[in-house]
């Protein structure tokens, strides 16, 4: 698995605990009502398990696993594209987190972006590796 | 493919079967008394069907712990398994009663619930980690 890949999953692995503990609060909340104020744990359970799991361990496994190229002395391309899309992912999260703390909207507009951003370094990095055996 | 795997899989797509049927519950008309479930379904596809098909995989590909344990600790990938559909079953039933009735028991099944489903993403954090390694 290459360093980027390791990065990737183990990032998400700790989205997953964080998105499970949270998830796990809401539910015990919603069994018996501690506080009211842990609803507001929702948004960030759903950015955790979306963007920070799922979307993360998505794209270090295609890092790991698409096709290479086996003549190339970089045999996945240019890294720096998929580098910049765990960067960049990461810091948009950090960016909902903020909003869901600090409460300024704005936040939440810029981490999206920022999340975008990552996602089409992703595309652009890998899209040449999406070919034929051989090609 | 390994037992182990082939438990997980075939609960994931009996979970994507059980998903899109509660969705179409969802979408009946006069489905506002059932409205309640929504949280449900989701989890259902996300949980039950999606992470679990994801831990199924990532159990079977991902690279080897050791040559003697290539899985890792097996006992804790069935703990896992255990634990990830024995919480999901009790959010699934005890979501659904504590629309209509709640109670102590549905109250007590929903932290059950929650503890059952965080121990599951513990438990598979800790067998995967040293698998996430460079080659």
């Amino acid at each position: 698995m290459p360093r980027l890949s390791v990065f990737f999953v183990r990032a998400a692995l700790i989205y997953l605990l964080l998105a499970f503990t949270f998830g796990g609060l809401l539910l015990v909340n919603k069994g018996i009502m501690i506080s009211a104020r842990i609803w507001a744990l929702l948004p960030l359970h759903m950015e955790f398990a979306f963007v920070g799991w799922m979307f993360q361990l998505a794209m270090g496994v295609a890092f790991w696993i698409l096709p290479r190229f086996s003549s190339s002395p970089t045999p996945r391309g240019n890294e720096d594209w998929s580098w910049a899309a765990f960067i960049l992912v990461n810091i948009g999260i950090a960016f909902i987190v903020l909003q869901v703390l600090l409460e300024e909207q704005w936040l939440f507009l810029a981490g999206r972006g920022i999340e975008l951003l990552g996602l089409f370094a992703f595309a652009i990095g890998n899209w040449k590796r999406v070919k034929p055996f051989g090609a | 493919m390994p037992l182990l795997v082939r438990w997980y899989i075939k609960a994931a797509l009996i979970y994507l079967v059980l998903g899109l049927c509660v969705g179409i519950l969802l979408a009946l008309p006069g489905a506002s008394q059932t409205s309640g479930l929504f949280p449900t379904y989701l989890h259902i596809l996300t949980f039950g069907w999606l992470t679990q098909l994801i831990f199924g995989v990532a159990i079977w590909m991902f690279p080897k712990y050791s040559r003697e344990r290539p899985r890792g600790y097996d006992w804790l990938g069935w703990a896992t398994f255990i634990f990830l559909n024995l919480g999901l079953i009790l959010r699934v039933i005890f979501e659904a009663l504590s629309l209509s009735a709640p109670s102590p028991l549905t109250a007590g099944g929903l932290i059950a619930s929650a503890l059952f489903q965080w121990l599951a993403g513990v438990a598979f954090v800790i067998n995967t980690w040293k698998r996430v390694k460079e080659k």
